[in-house]
């Protein structure tokens, strides 16, 4: 598969009056023509400002790009003036947000707002954009398409409003869709809805995804490779299977530690301790060392670089060094890894005893 | 587990005046118990009244219609100011949002010491700061957090402080209304396993409401499913997960996101169409098997049964 966009060592920071914050601190990714990268990690981590970034959303001039490149079909988008980037932005690269409420203008109708992208990039007429809008509102589930048109953000419900709001992401036929958290305001039902209408989007229109999220049910369901981000960086990046089945970084862990499973066993939640770092001034050596029990001496001194694990597998954690003494995943996330599959299986034939 | 009945829900309803003749029915007729030391989990989509139950419960809305009984005791309707006093120290509330829910003008000594000044607990200053420093203790801050404000606090310790909160009374029974949405994935497992130590400490018998399905199965004993302001079913939590008979359960339960990429590529989601029942006929909230409650009408009553007995 060709690469649509290649990110390298991109560090971004804000200059606040209390100093300068590092919030992305050297991030290296790639994204496949077709592919979907989720981007996990909590609040705070950068993966928000990282993919802000991408599309050049991030106000200046509080944020700075301090170094690295993003290449987009080779073009680095980091030199380009905010002109070009206007003709890029909702055409190749688009944007989904996690609150369609404030993504959607409350005083424009939804006909109108759909149209704008494509009036705009495709030189349509008012004539042309109106069916073509119809059209895409019916691509994404909305009924009576025509009469929906005509109505404004606060007749649709919260489910129907992210449909508008993907409907308008994909008007123009993206290359790349960057969707941030954007089932994270739905309920389980209309989250579900939701990431099965992405995923035959991308199959009908051949587009790439970026996922923003912190649930990892959510990962599971539409990621093909993850990449976990900490403090500006990302600790472990490879493909879905390889981090749910064979984790390396005692954050993965950690995470994959404190989601419930449905099973019948009352286990203690791993929950990992402390908060994380304040990004003013960041930790020497390894960010996560102070919040990690597995942590060697070395962490304290020296940033882990990304040790590689298989070709698509990479994790920055000295637990991989040669000299590393070995360190097997915690008890729970081991029985988590081995239990994943069995506990779909619990489910699966609940559903079929019902048909 | 003891079967002492501490709370008891009877046909509670709560309608909301929309604006000239119209009403929402935000719940309409719920009825449960809560055992005491157990938890009980409230699950259901957005807009199916789980808040709205809950806050009708310890009195922040008055209920339209219906009974709380607390111990026995109806603690809705006319009463005396020194009742309610005595009532709302057993009982207390933590808010989904940790920042909205605090005063933030407020020191933290200050916002957990109110309901200590309320009720009269502590004899002087000293012992005021004195429960107060031991209550921080108790949710994992330290006594230098005292004196700070809100702001200083991240979300996660924000929460412990509405938990401190909700502790300084001594009170037998919490509400927890969401109280890890809001929260990040590895700060809400802290604060789940907080409410999990406390209850065996303090022998706290909760009312968890989310709609967050694999952390209300990990936390309650009991669940209740609402949907559109009536509570479908209701079980134990095992048995929920493990023989879920509704329609609206099942759909619920098939879409829970699973940290699992095997099972999250095959699965089979079940989609809930209200309109299967029959309207003619009348619903009711009953019992399948011990314990086990649907809200069905009789022919489904039947046919329910029977898929039971099948399996």
């Amino acid at each position: 598969m060709s690469k649509l966009l290649e990110v390298k060592d991109l560090a971004i920071s804000f200059n606040t009056f209390s100093g300068e914050v590092q919030a992305v601190r050297g991030v290296s990714f790639d994204v496949a023509k077709g592919e979907t990268l989720a981007i996990v990690g909590e609040s705070g981590s950068g993966k928000s400002v990282t993919t802000k970034s991408l599309m050049r959303l991030l106000p200046t001039p509080q944020s700075v790009i301090k170094r690295g490149q993003i290449l987009f079909e080779g073009e680095d988008l980091v030199n380009k003036t905010d002109k070009e980037m206007q003709k890029i932005r909702g055409k190749d690269i688009s944007m989904i947000f996690q609150d369609p409420m404030t993504s959607l203008n409350p005083t424009m109708k939804i006909g109108n707002q759909i149209m704008e992208g494509l009036i705009k990039h495709q030189n349509m007429s008012r004539s042309e954009a109106r069916p073509k809008a119809a059209e895409l509102l019916k691509q994404v589930g909305i009924p009576h398409a025509e009469k929906r048109l005509h109505q404004y953000p606060h007749q649709f419900s919260g489910g129907m409003r992210q449909r508008v709001v993907i409907a308008m992401a994909l008007a123009c036929n993206p290359k790349l869709l960057i969707a941030d958290e954007p089932t994270t305001a739905l309920d389980v039902t209309i989250q579900a809805q939701i990431l099965e209408l992405m995923k035959d989007v991308q199959k009908e229109t051949g587009s790439s995804i970026i996922f923003i999220t912190h649930d990892l049910g959510v990962v599971a369901n539409i990621a093909d490779r993850v990449a976990v981000m900490y403090a500006g960086k990302i600790v472990e990046i490879g493909t879905t299977e390889e981090i749910f089945y064979n984790p390396q970084h005692p954050y993965t862990w950690g995470l994959l530690g404190s989601m419930p499973t449905l099973d019948d066993t009352d286990e203690h939640l791993m929950s990992i301790p402390g908060s994380p770092p304040d990004m003013l001034n960041p930790p020497k050596g390894d960010a996560f060392a102070p919040r990690n029990s597995y942590a060697l001496k070395i962490d304290t001194e020296l940033e882990p670089p990304m040790f590689k694990v298989s070709d698509t597998h990479y994790a920055a954690t000295w637990l991989l060094h040669e000299n590393a003494p070995k360190v097997e995943p915690p008890a729970e996330v081991k029985r988590r890894m081995a239990g994943f599959s069995k506990t779909g299986e619990f489910l699966k034939g609940e559903e079929g005893e019902d048909q | 587990m003891t079967v002492e009945k501490l709370l008891e829900v009877k046909d509670l309803k709560r309608h909301f005046n929309i604006g000239g003749k119209a009403t929402v029915k935000a719940i309409d007729g719920v009825t449960f118990d809560i055992y005491k030391g157990e938890t009980f989990g409230l699950v259901g989509e957005s807009g199916c009244g789980k808040s709205t139950t809950g806050r009708t419960i310890i009195g922040l809305y008055d209920a339209t219609d219906g009974e709380v009984l607390f111990k026995g005791e109806d603690v809705h309707g006319k009463k005396s100011a020194a009742e309610k006093m005595k009532f709302n120290r057993k009982m207390q509330m933590i808010f989904q949002d940790p920042s909205s829910s605090l005063n933030s003008r407020m020191t933290v000594m200050d916002i957990i010491a109110e309901g200590i000044d309320i009720h009269n607990l502590a004899e002087n200053k000293e012992a005021r700061k004195k429960r107060v420093e031991e209550l921080l203790e108790t949710v994992g801050l330290n006594k230098e957090h005292a004196t700070r404000f809100p702001h200083e606090f991240s979300g996660g310790q924000r929460q412990r402080i509405g938990i401190a909160r909700a502790l300084a009374v001594e009170p037998e029974f919490i509400i927890a209304d969401e109280p890890i949405s809001a929260l990040d994935v590895s700060i809400q497992a802290q604060v789940v396993n907080l409410l999990k130590q406390l209850q065996d400490e303090f022998g706290l018998t909760y009312l968890f409401i989310a709609h967050d399905l694999s952390m209300v199965k990990y936390l309650s004993d009991r669940i209740g499913v609402m949907y559109f302001g009536n509570m479908v079913e209701l079980a134990d939590s095992h048995e929920l997960y493990k023989n879920p008979i509704h329609p609206y359960t099942k759909s619920l339960l098939s879409a829970i996101p699973l940290p699992d990429p095997e099972y999250e590529r095959n699965r089979q989601r079940v989609e809930y169409d209200p309109s299967i029942h029959d309207p003619n006929e009348e619903q009711q909230f009953r019992e399948i098997k011990p314990g086990h409650w649907v809200r069905c009408s009789e022919t489904e009553f039947e046919q329910y049964k029977k898929d039971l007995n099948l399996n």
